[in-house]
């Protein structure tokens, strides 16, 4: 099993005709992803490389079914892509979009909590997310990534959850989904909730979970790691030499005033029980201790 | 971005937030000329965006232009905490009665607005909070809903505001608000809002952090950047488009990811090092991207060696060792480079890499491999 998406998911891709969309809309469709649909307010009823495109959100999943978004729009109009697919009943919305303004980033989620609660944001600012041999939506390259579990990934960080999934694959370690939540300040989905979905996910029977400077997303995730995982967790938190007050290109990594500080994060892990590393290769080796004690 | 204070104050007049009158300047004949404009008595005050201004003698009253003079010649130019007074704000001094405390920012682990206020101003928050903790009155604002007038007047009641500030403060609270969710910024912070004998409330100080990313709809932010406290490599990097933060290290680093590019700056340090800078080059690497980065880095006469570090995903590693030999025609680099590439088709980069490689240039297969050699080729002793 996997979470959040399996070989069911079928995927909206918005702005699939042009740019960034259609470049990783079609990689993840040459992945296996079940691409069903585009969307372009100009081009409805055209169609890229046999997937039909249509007018609005709601038309496509109308005629596909299709439960998943994935938005790669710019900054100016994803806010609004988010809403439309979530307007049109999308169960996943998949964004990846970087630069949102924070205030519209904070009213999109607040807007999906109040009427749209059966939508599930990830990103925005997010690698977006796999499920190796199963599904993929987002950049991250299939190939680095192994499937059949029993490792799960989540991560604030794109290269470095790449790097983790490389690592892995080199040792013959298995994924069953690897979620890239993103650097924003205002994330759809936290570490929290994918941790409630892999410790109830039958197949992930360890998680690695990759945090960085700022927020108190990693703290939260520790107080649910000491009181109700039962799953072994391997850390890792980037941004130790992270001057406070400066943005480390992530807008969500920022330490403010004394909060948010790496050895913060890496203290509650540590007291939460997991095993927290120094470096990503170290994040690897001790995955690699874990899962052969399986 | 951070506003000086007297930008802030500029941004808080933009949404009608009461402000004293005063103008900014460079030089003592400026201070002089605006105050007798604005009439006397004036506050000078430093320019700086560090606390503790008024502590360090850089917020000075004065009664006539002699006084404002030589105020002017004694903070013009003086050092407040490693940061140098190149402007001052002169405005005209308010008579104050009482000082509150207003802000609005973002809560992130409740992912909603938090309004906080307080009857105890003109001391520093953080102090009050650790002191008095129940003198600060806070409400958090869903940001779909919004802050209505109903709710301002509540806190400022709750905040225990005296009784003829209540209307002004509410009616500021409101702009503040408004200041704050349209003009696109971070934090929004009052300190002191000042109650002055005869009534009425407005701001005496200004506090405010812009975010970035809202940029594009506010074109008028390019003028508040130009005067923004940034280093040399700062601006050079921002004008050619790069995350960049400057540290004070000398392992010049560059990578792909802010993730990454933040754990190279960590590892540089876990193997005994000291980072010159962060810098993210973003997903892909280009040749025209990575010669920029090489400039920025360059740039810094503290760099002793440079440290790529690049994962490729998408981006081929033959196209990002293409990047760099391309890059390395365009910029002289008299440093050691120690470059590690990873991920997809790692293999054909490092082979294109080898063909560069020698004294100034030496590839390495991990990241913690890279990081020592990177180390050790700076030849800092330590």
């Amino acid at each position: 099993m996997s979470i959040y998406v399996d070989e069911s998911t079928k995927v909206i891709v918005h702005g699939l005709t042009g740019g960034q969309a259609r470049f990783h809309g079609l990689r993840n469709r040459d992945y296996g992803t079940k691409v069903v649909a585009g969307v372009n307010p100009a081009k409805g009823g055209q169609d890229v490389e046999g997937i039909p495109v249509f007018a609005t959100a709601a038309e496509a999943r109308q005629a596909t079914g299709a439960t998943a978004s994935f938005i790669s729009v710019p900054a100016k109009v994803a806010p609004a892509s988010i809403l439309e697919a979530a307007a049109a009943g999308v169960e996943l919305v998949v964004c990846i979009t970087e630069g949102i303004p924070a205030q519209d980033e904070a009213r999109v989620y607040s807007e999906l909590r109040h009427n749209y609660p059966g939508t599930r944001l990830i990103g925005p600012n997010c690698p977006g997310l796999i499920s190796p041999g199963k599904c993929n939506i987002g950049i991250t390259a299939g190939d680095i990534a192994l499937p059949g579990g029993p490792v799960g990934i989540v991560s604030r960080s794109g290269t470095l959850t790449y790097q983790a999934l490389y690592e892995l694959k080199e040792m013959g370690i298995g994924v069953t989904t690897c979620v890239g939540i993103g650097g924003d300040p205002v994330p759809g989905t936290t570490f929290l909730d994918c941790l409630e979905a892999f410790e109830a996910d039958p197949e992930t029977r360890a998680v690695m979970m990759i945090g960085e400077i700022g927020g108190t997303e990693e703290e939260k995730a520790a107080e649910f790691i000491s009181s109700q995982m039962s799953k072994p967790v391997v850390s890792y938190i980037a941004g130790v030499t992270a001057p406070p007050g400066r943005r480390m290109g992530h807008a969500g990594a920022i330490i403010s005033g004394t909060k948010g500080t790496a050895k913060a994060k890496m203290d509650a892990l540590r007291a939460a029980g997991a095993r927290v590393a120094l470096n990503p290769t170290e994040a690897g080796q001790f995955m690699a201790e874990v899962v052969k004690s399986l | 971005m951070d506003l000086f204070e007297y930008q802030g104050k500029q941004y808080f007049a933009r949404y009608g937030i009461p402000v004293s009158p005063g103008d900014v300047a460079l030089t003592p004949d400026e201070v002089v000329a605006t105050a007798d404009r604005l009439g006397y008595p004036v506050v000078v005050k430093a320019q700086v965006q560090v606390g503790g201004r008024g502590k360090a003698g850089g917020i000075k009253l004065a009664g006539d232009a002699a006084q404002a003079r030589a105020h002017a010649e004694a903070i013009i130019g003086m050092d407040i905490k490693g940061h140098k007074v190149k402007r001052v704000w002169v405005e005209h001094a308010s008579d104050i009665a009482r000082e509150y405390y207003a802000s609005f920012t973002l809560d992130r682990g409740a992912k909603k607005h938090l309004a906080m206020v307080s009857a105890k101003g003109g001391v520093e928050i953080e102090q009050v909070a650790e002191e008095d903790p129940s003198a600060i009155a806070r409400l958090h604002i869903d940001p779909f809903e919004g802050f209505s007038p109903e709710q301002a007047r509540r806190l400022v009641e709750e905040a225990g505001l005296d009784e003829e500030a209540r209307a002004g403060a509410t009616d500021v609270l409101l702009k503040l608000y408004r200041c704050f969710v349209e003009g696109d910024a971070d934090l929004v912070e009052v300190n002191p809002l000042v109650l002055t004998p005869d009534g009425r409330v407005h701001a005496l100080d200004a506090k405010v952090t812009l975010d970035d990313n809202a940029a594009f709809r506010h074109p008028e932010w390019e003028e508040l950047a130009g005067v923004a406290e940034m280093d040399d490599r700062e601006r050079l990097a921002r004008k050619l488009g790069l995350q960049y933060v400057g540290l004070d290290g000398y392992v010049g680093v560059i990578a792909n990811g802010a993730g990454l590019a933040m754990s190279t700056c960590d590892v540089v340090n876990q193997v005994g090092g000291s980072p010159a800078n962060f810098l993210d080059i973003g997903g892909g690497a280009s040749a025209e991207v990575m010669a920029n980065a090489l400039e920025v880095i360059t740039s810094d006469p503290n760099v002793r060696s440079i440290l790529v570090n690049i994962f490729g995903g998408i981006t081929r590693g033959e196209e990002v060792a293409n990047g760099i030999v391309t890059a390395l025609a365009r910029v002289d680099i008299t440093v050691p480079m120690v470059v590690r590439l990873d991920g997809t088709n790692a293999e054909q980069g490092r082979q294109i890499l080898s063909t560069v490689e020698g004294e100034k240039l030496v590839s390495a297969a991990s990241m913690m491999e890279a990081a020592r050699t990177a180390v050790e080729l700076a030849g800092v002793q330590r």
